[in-house]
């Protein structure tokens, strides 16, 4: 079991909040992404989960009962962190071996459950090495190892992928998926990433500044954002936002619009603009086109797009995806 | 071209490097040149660099003159006992600035290294003076404490690059991974943190084995390590390079050994755990 709730959670270094007040309940098998920009407190969550930080005050109920005052080693929790922080010293065996071993677990125990766990993560054949022999994507499956070989209530994931390229980064996100589908075990998952965050979540939970901003599903915060912040840090390449004289014709402080929610023409549309800039993705072109009455908005064009820099275009938004939000940020829901 | 030139480059480099390490090594081949020199070739003009009569006989006058295994055991209580009441104060306090440090930390360990940057003769009259009422001149205890004191800042610096250097997220791994404070430190961080304890060692036994400030102003006999008896052969009159050189060699002999056999412990001892 793997449930996991937060109580009035407040964390404070001296004088400064870091996290005012969360709430949140994780279900037991649940994929739950905290995403935020750097600083926002969602490492800083994690850890006070962890137990590495202290709460200043709040319950953190796992499996039922307050764990909010033990040490990290008696919540039943594991962690895979950014550095892998890899116990550079031992081998990989011995690293993985180590939870297990200060659990006092027999030695055949611990070498059977090691041997499938590096079967699992494909480091059969790594055993004897020391990590500095590895390559980052090893590593990588060395700290999950040492981990999952725990078998934990949750695990905790704390940038993991930041560290590794853009190829092997998709690839051991698929691997991250395809344990938790395997496992079936809880999961927190912390990333700056809104593209890690989309793809691997059951839940999202979008921080700003320490609040929670926003919990659902993927396309829930992608169709319903409840803020401007979440409505501008979910969905690439950005939300595009106006205010002043057209969002006023919306009755409304400041509307926002997705680059993909964009109709292009030639000819006629709601907005006249020229294109200043054109990025060639192959699969999608982004234009970047200056208006006379919104600024310059993003626009996704599918496919290779034929206007390039200096060609005139006009833009309509699709009816129906314009997000409306007061000037507070908060949404204005659509009437329909 | 190019090729050749990365050649030339490398050559000129190595003999430069050569050229230098056998200038800054040369006083000491002279003093072991002319330690097997008698007085009177010692002092001619010009000087002999290897054709002359080599004689063994500075080394029998030495020995015979100066007991020199009690030097040599004072030279190593001296070091051997300095440094290690040094690593048992400065461990815990590196330690501690390391992992624990507060907004005071670094203002802290810049006042520590400022001791180092006064003259130590400034000290001088107040040492002696609580030396003399203390009973504590020409003793062996007294002048552990005075190595300790000195070297301290030096050894609580280079502790602290080090520890500095241990990520505390294997730390907190090893806490995830269940494991107790005691376990944490013989397992994670002792391994770790050895091979910087060790540099940290080794460069002190040599700091204190070489001082020669405090050893001559605060020895007479009892407690006089090797330095003071290098010292005893240096005299305004008579004729004693040779047996000055000879007990320089003798001198320097064992902690050359011992540097030779922990170079490279030292190496990264002396740039100050910069190089990872």
């Amino acid at each position: 079991m793997g449930t996991i709730v937060l109580k009035d959670v407040q964390k404070s270094f001296g004088d400064v909040t870091i996290i005012p007040n969360a709430n949140l309940a994780i279900e037991n098998g649940e994929f739950v992404v905290f995403v935020g920009p750097s600083g926002c407190g969602k490492s800083t969550l994690l850890r006070l989960i962890a137990g590495l930080e202290d709460v200043t005050s709040g319950k953190i109920i796992i499996d039922g009962s307050n764990a909010a005052q033990l040490p990290p080693a008696k919540r039943g929790l594991s962690m895979v962190f950014q550095s892998y922080a890899l116990y550079p010293h031992m081998s990989v065996r011995n690293n993985i071996a180590f939870g297990l071993k200060m659990a006092g677990m027999p030695k055949a125990e611990i070498d059977a459950k090691v041997a499938k766990a590096a079967q699992i993560l494909n480091l059969s054949d790594y055993l004897d090495r020391k990590p500095r022999q590895l390559s980052g994507g090893q590593r990588q499956r060395v700290a999950i190892g040492r981990a999952i070989v725990r078998q934990p209530k949750a695990f905790l994931f704390d940038e993991p992928l930041s560290n590794l390229d853009a190829a092997l980064r998709v690839q051991m996100r698929i691997e991250i998926m395809q344990l938790h589908q395997s496992l079936g075990a809880t999961m927190i998952y912390v990333t700056h990433d809104q593209v890690e965050a989309m793809t691997m979540a059951d839940r999202i939970v979008v921080l700003n500044k320490g609040n929670i901003e926003q919990v659902g599903s993927p396309l829930e915060l992608y169709n319903k954002p409840v803020t401007l912040f979440v409505a501008g840090f979910i969905g690439s390449p950005k939300m595009n936002f106006i205010s002043g004289e057209v969002a006023a014709n919306h009755k409304v402080h400041t509307i926002g619009v997705r680059p993909e929610h964009i109709t292009l023409s030639g000819t006629s549309g709601e907005w006249e603009g020229t294109i200043a800039l054109a990025e060639h993705l192959g699969a999608d072109t982004f234009l970047h086109v200056d208006t006379a009455r919104c600024g310059r908005l993003t626009v996704r064009a599918a496919g290779e797009y034929g206007q390039g820099p200096g060609d005139k275009i006009w833009l309509t938004p699709e009816r129906g995806r314009v997000h409306r939000f007061d000037d507070k940020g908060k949404t204005i829901p659509n009437a329909a | 071209m190019a090729r050749a030139q990365s050649v030339r480059r490398r050559t000129v480099t190595t003999i430069l490097a050569w050229l230098i390490g056998f200038l800054i090594f040369f006083p000491i081949l002279w003093t072991i040149i002319t330690s097997f020199k008698t007085e009177l070739e010692a002092f001619s003009t010009p000087p002999k660099f290897l054709f002359f009569e080599w004689t063994t006989e500075n080394y029998a006058i030495v020995q015979e003159r100066s007991n020199y295994l009690r030097f040599v055991s004072n030279s190593l209580i001296l070091s051997i006992g300095s440094t290690i009441v040094a690593l048992l104060f400065a461990i815990p306090a590196a330690w501690a600035m390391a992992f624990a440090p507060t907004k005071r930390t670094k203002d802290l360990l810049m006042w520590m290294l400022s001791t180092k940057m006064m003259p130590p003769v400034g000290a001088l009259i107040p040492v002696y003076l609580i030396f003399r009422d203390m009973g504590l001149l020409d003793s062996r205890g007294g002048l552990i404490a005075v190595l300790f004191l000195l070297n301290l800042p030096i050894v609580v610096w280079m502790l602290y690059t080090y520890f500095k250097e241990i990520p505390g997220e294997i730390l907190e791994a090893a806490r995830m991974d269940g494991a107790s404070l005691w376990n944490e430190l013989v397992y994670v961080l002792a391994p770790m943190a050895v091979p910087g304890i060790a540099s940290t060692l080794l460069l002190n036994i040599i700091l204190a084995w070489n001082e020669a400030f405090w050893t001559l102003n605060l020895t007479t006999s009892a407690a006089a390590p090797l330095t003071a008896f290098i010292a005893s052969y240096s005299s305004p009159e008579g004729l004693f390079w040779a047996k000055l050189s000879a007990a320089s060699t003798m001198a320097i002999a064992p902690i050359l050994v011992l540097g030779w056999f922990a170079q490279k412990q030292l190496v990264r001892g002396l740039t100050f755990g910069a190089v990872k």
